[in-house]
């Protein structure tokens, strides 16, 4: 299956070019110009990673991490930030981010953590299916109940 | 005069580091930008070495694009050496038009940060004044700043300025939220620090809902 990446930006070009980039190299992705309008996307799509600027009008990159988190805790979150301090991106770490990066970026290195981030997600996951399979054959009626 | 420099050279820093912030931020979006178009350009080559059909419309399209980004960024960097260059002589003759077009290119990102529109009126005639130019951005600015709080429902402040009987009027229009702001104090110690410097005088006039800033002719 392929990764499934939500690129969020408010340079729409940059979001085309990077987009075309990624799915040449056979990732699935989407793009989104706003905060606002990202939250919907994930509301909607099981994202395996976000890339997220941090800096966009209306709705910042850390509000918009703060809602990613809420409504996706296990989605990876990748925050890009154009500004030589990284400040904002080690804020968004302490709130769950799993990584930052810093425009212009290496691709080889965003890719990288790309990666990472879906394995981080992959495996717990699968830790979070382990642990259910254990609950039912432990107490075969945890099956019955909702999640 | 101490406590005074020390408010004027205390306001200065901070509206020189929020700018120059604000700058290379534009200009780190731009690098982004290119990066990207460049890095796809290399893609699409890699993929006709491997016998994908190279569509040269798609080449020129990019490259198009990449040099729009180039043009942006010359414009962000214009507009910053043209700020540089204002602390070159503490008083100077300015065009005050060259200086409002200054102002709102240099507030743009701040001001979409917040979704407003900045506006400047189309020039009208050459306004001029003796002034000191970095004081009266610096004090524009904090006016812009302020404006950009009390815009309220209308998401868009227009700057304009005018040669009147006792000076010349600069006015930043549009604040239909300014009555929300009564709470807040303004103008605030280094508005008045500023005011002095340039000789200037600024009225809030809520039913209008605008800002304006009186400049005598000479400030010197």
């Amino acid at each position: 299956m392929k990764t499934r990446v939500l690129i969020v930006d408010d340079e729409k070009e940059f979001t085309e070019a990077l987009s075309e980039r990624l799915r040449i190299r056979d990732y699935d992705v989407t793009t989104s110009l706003s905060g606002e309008d990202a939250t919907e996307k994930v509301k909607g799509y099981n994202f395996d990673v976000v890339i997220l600027d941090v800096a966009m009008p209306g709705m910042d990159g850390i509000a918009t991490l703060h809602e990613i988190k809420k409504l996706k805790p296990l989605t990876e979150v990748i925050m890009l930030t154009g500004h030589a301090t990284v400040d904002s991106a080690i804020q968004g770490m302490k709130l769950g981010a799993y990584d930052y990066l810093k425009k212009p970026c290496e691709t080889e290195e965003l890719l990288a953590k790309i990666n990472k981030a879906f394995e981080k997600k992959a495996e717990h996951e699968e830790r979070i299916r382990e642990a259910r399979v254990k609950e039912i054959i432990s107490s075969p009626r945890a099956a019955l109940r909702e999640d | 005069m101490g406590f005074e420099l020390g408010i004027l050279g205390d306001a200065g820093l901070q509206f020189f580091g929020k700018m120059t912030a604000s700058i290379s931020h534009e200009i780190k979006n731009v690098l982004a930008i290119i990066n990207e178009d460049a890095g796809l350009l290399e893609d699409l080559a890699s993929l006709a070495e491997k016998g994908r059909p190279l569509e040269i419309e798609r080449v020129k399209v990019l490259a198009g694009k990449m040099k729009a980004q180039i043009k942006r960024g010359d414009e962000i960097v214009k507009w910053m050496n043209r700020f540089a260059h204002s602390i070159n002589e503490p008083l100077q003759v300015v065009d005050l038009d060259e200086i409002l077009t200054l102002m709102a290119s240099l507030a743009e990102r701040p001001s979409l940060m917040r979704e407003i529109a900045l506006e400047k009126e189309p020039r009208r005639g050459r306004v001029t004044v003796r002034t000191k130019p970095f004081i009266l951005e610096n004090l524009i600015w904090l006016c812009l700043d302020f404006a950009m709080a009390g815009a309220g429902g209308s998401k868009t402040v227009v700057l304009g300025c005018e040669a009147g009987e006792n000076g010349v009027r600069i006015r930043i229009k549009g604040l239909k939220g300014l009555s929300e702001l009564r709470g807040e104090t303004f103008p605030r110690e280094e508005h008045k620090a500023l005011l002095r410097a340039v000789k200037g005088d600024l009225a809030v006039d809520t039913e209008a809902g605008e800002l304006v800033l009186v400049l005598p002719p000479d400030a010197g």
